[in-house]
């Protein structure tokens, strides 16, 4: 392709994001700014318990005293807190929708552009075909659907907002929250725990099978709104559960802030799947805008046995800050990561995960593929730990990187600390560039290059994609092609 | 189908091709035939429109169009085939889809509606039972870990896939062992037809023992210096290319 040609092609792809568009609704926002006052705001927005007050309280003071990191090979202007509103909500005339019907015909409609299927009617009604997936959708900071409900709390299952569990379901919010992430945690975290908007609260009882796989639907909305989203997931004694997480953001010039908390729990025998798809707004090709995507998930596996999978497949955002971790307590607990991280243009990734080993005889495996193009940084970050009791432990870790172009670029940064004679650790790490061999090869084969380059991307990250559920896996393969559009000439 | 007139072309800034000639018809089986070096694999690279030769003067015109004005991609839609020397590993990229998604690429281009897995696979197993082949390869990543011969094998599924008009194959029977010979062969022969030209280059006599050409080229330093029937590649397989002025080493 010549170097006109290819141009063309840049500008044309980078000039439509998808899913840029912005919906016009009254919000009901906080004003500017973060204080004590902000966290009163927001808690009696949500009609929050003392309690519930009080955990924020402590953590905005823990804030106060916090640093912003900055060890992580990221790369952004300094956050100004003060000018960030932390609570928009939108506006309806009932303060909590009952049904679809009660739903601001925009925000349908926003969804209705984003192909999400918000039809509960049609899968109440048993219509065949209807996605097995229950959606809790999150419109900026409130829950504004639930679906699927009735048909989960027949089993016990609750799916629900977490605003609604702090009310609904006290004894378990104060039993587990802030148990994996304590408020005090990190620094975007502490933010979190302060001033987070809603999120969403899963709990699956003992012995059950989740049977469809739980999804909610992130978007962020309002100009200047951080969201801070906070995840709290139970699987007691010998339950499953996979639940699901993607993004997509209307474009907006601003940098929007993202501090999402995500805290898993796995009891004895119980296994959570946690997967993500992220396509947040990743700025223009010149580094313009996007999303700071600075997010602490972890899991802990509490029980013997248990087990908790992350699945991730970041595509957006302008700064991606992020490493889902497992705790392995439980004896013979399971951790796994499974991830890919596609940077192009000026996005900057530092992700990966923390693996660390308390009980015996527990596992872990790390499978991490990084695809930098444009003029991207892509890091993995990782840490093995193997501490003293952890008699056994195995970890199985392996880092690919993809280049593409030579303006960008990869970075492996692996820390592996074993405090056990008796652990076995491997760790391998592999870094490539798609041949011009491959290229002509695909092309000689009649495909276009955007095909090629997706099909040879989506290739290089299968080990990753076949963990994805069936619902994601379409979606997140095309969204590995979009990223790249533009990206090889 | 194919006409190639004084085709000059360099690779990295090297002339390599210094005035090729060439015409060939719907029907025909042309073998290319010269010493290493001599610019036969930057001919069909030339052909294929791969980045890096660079043509700097000549025409070809291909099925009435320009081909030299048409993308690589979009010249392989258009029923040019070009069989690799050496055919290139596609990590995770599994044989079947890759093959499904070549098909569909030509069948597009033909104004034909895309297959769907099930009329793939019928398809497949038809040209399979022809090419006395099995699909065990395309359960695989395309070409890793592959030997030799079953590289070759899988040009030719991809050949016989794909249904083009003109096919360009490089050095196709490198590497294989007597038996994977004649299995590519007998692939390379199901390909004949009135509408259907081959342009075979090879080093050696022995693959044209199985597919018969109708023209024999001799190329020797980015010239035609030669051209004759079969008996041609026969005379050089016995004299070598000592009559051009070339010396191989043995």
């Amino acid at each position: 392709m010549s170097s006109i040609e290819t141009q063309k092609t840049i500008e044309e792809a980078s000039g439509d994001y998808k899913y840029g568009f912005v919906t016009d609704i009254e919000m009901d926002m906080a004003p500017k700014g973060l204080n004590e006052d902000i966290v009163r705001f927001i808690s009696a927005k949500k009609n929050e318990p003392e309690w519930m007050l009080e955990y924020r309280l402590k953590a905005y003071r823990a804030w106060l005293k916090a640093e912003d990191p900055e060890w992580a090979r990221v790369d952004y202007p300094e956050i100004d807190f003060q000018d960030i509103h932390y609570y928009a909500a939108p506006k309806t005339d009932a303060d909590n929708p009952k049904s679809l019907d009660e739903i601001d015909p925009d925000i349908l409609a926003t969804y209705e552009k984003l192909g999400i299927p918000l039809r509960e009617q049609e899968v109440l009604a048993g219509i065949v075909g209807s996605p097995n997936v229950a959606v809790d959708a999150v419109f900026d900071s409130v829950s504004v659907a639930t679906t699927y409900k009735a048909k989960l709390e027949e089993i016990g299952v609750i799916f629900c907002s977490f605003s609604e569990a702090v009310l609904e379901h006290p004894e378990l919010i104060k039993k587990y929250l802030g148990s994996v992430v304590p408020a005090g945690d990190n620094f975007y975290a502490t933010l979190n725990a302060a001033v987070f908007s809603d999120g969403t609260f899963v709990y699956i009882p003992k012995g059950v099978r989740c049977p469809m796989e739980l999804s909610t639907y992130f978007r962020i909305n309002t100009a200047n709104t951080g969201q801070f989203e906070r995840t709290l997931i139970i699987a007691d004694e010998g339950s499953h559960v996979s639940y699901l997480e993607g993004c997509t953001a209307p474009m907006r010039d601003e940098n929007q802030l993202h501090a999402a908390v995500v805290e898993l729990i796995a009891l004895d025998d119980a296994e959570i799947k946690y997967s993500t798809v992220q396509n947040w707004y990743p700025g223009n090709k010149d580094g313009v805008g996007g999303i700071y995507n600075f997010v602490t998930k972890r899991g802990v596996c509490r029980g013997k046995n248990s087990k908790i999978s992350w699945t991730q497949v970041e595509t957006g955002s302008a700064i991606t800050w992020k490493y889902p971790s497992c705790i392995l307590q439980g004896d013979g607990s399971v951790g796994e990561f499974y991830s890919v991280a596609i940077t192009n243009n000026y996005q900057q990734a530092d992700t990966g995960t923390k693996m660390i080993h308390i009980g015996k005889n527990t596992t872990s495996k790390i499978i991490s593929k990084g695809i930098s193009a444009g003029f991207a940084q892509n890091t993995y970050r990782g840490m093995v730990k193997i501490m003293p009791g952890a008699e056994n432990a195995r970890n199985f870790t392996q880092c690919d990187s993809l280049l593409m172009g030579d303006q960008c670029g990869a970075h492996t940064v692996p820390y592996i600390e074993v405090r056990n004679p008796t652990a076995q650790v491997e760790h391998e790490a592999t870094t490539s560039k798609i041949s011009e061999d491959q290229m002509f090869y695909c092309l000689q084969r009649g495909l276009e290059p955007e095909e090629a380059i997706s099909m040879i991307v989506n290739g290089f990250c299968r080990e990753v994609m076949q963990q994805l559920p069936m619902e994601f896996a379409v979606e997140a393969q095309k969204l590995l092609g979009i990223s790249l559009e533009g990206s090889v000439g | 189908m194919l006409e190639i007139k004084n085709i000059h072309a360099t690779v990295g800034g090297n002339a390599i091709l210094k005035g090729i000639n060439l015409t060939v018809n719907g029907g025909e089986v042309h073998a290319i035939m010269g010493p290493n070096g001599a610019g036969k694999s930057t001919l069909g690279n030339v052909l294929a429109g791969r980045d890096g030769y660079d043509v700097t003067a000549g025409s070809v015109t291909y099925r009435g169009q320009d081909l030299l004005d048409m993308a690589p991609d979009a010249r392989a839609r258009d029923g040019l085939f070009m069989g690799f020397q050496y055919p290139v590993e596609l990590p995770g990229v599994n044989g079947m889809t890759f093959l499904r998604m070549a098909a569909n690429a030509v069948r597009g281009h033909r104004g034909l509606e895309p297959l769907d897995g099930m009329d793939f696979l019928k398809l497949l197993k038809t040209k399979m039972a022809e090419l006395e082949m099995d699909d065990a390869l395309l359960k695989r990543s395309v070409n890793v870990g592959f030997s030799g011969g079953e590289k070759k094998r899988n040009e030719i599924i991809q050949m016989a896939i794909m249904d083009p008009h003109l096919m360009i194959l490089d050095e196709t029977d490198s590497g294989l062992d007597i038996d994977a010979l004649k299995l590519v062969s007998q692939g390379i022969n199901l390909m004949r037809g009135e509408d259907k030209a081959i342009v075979m280059i090879t080093h050696y006599q022995r693959l044209l023992d199985y597919v018969k050409p109708d023209f024999v080229h001799v190329l020797v330093d980015g010239r035609f210096v030669d051209s004759g029937g079969p008996e041609l590649a026969l005379k050089l397989e016995r004299e070598g290319y000592a009559a051009y002025g070339v010396h191989e080493a043995a």
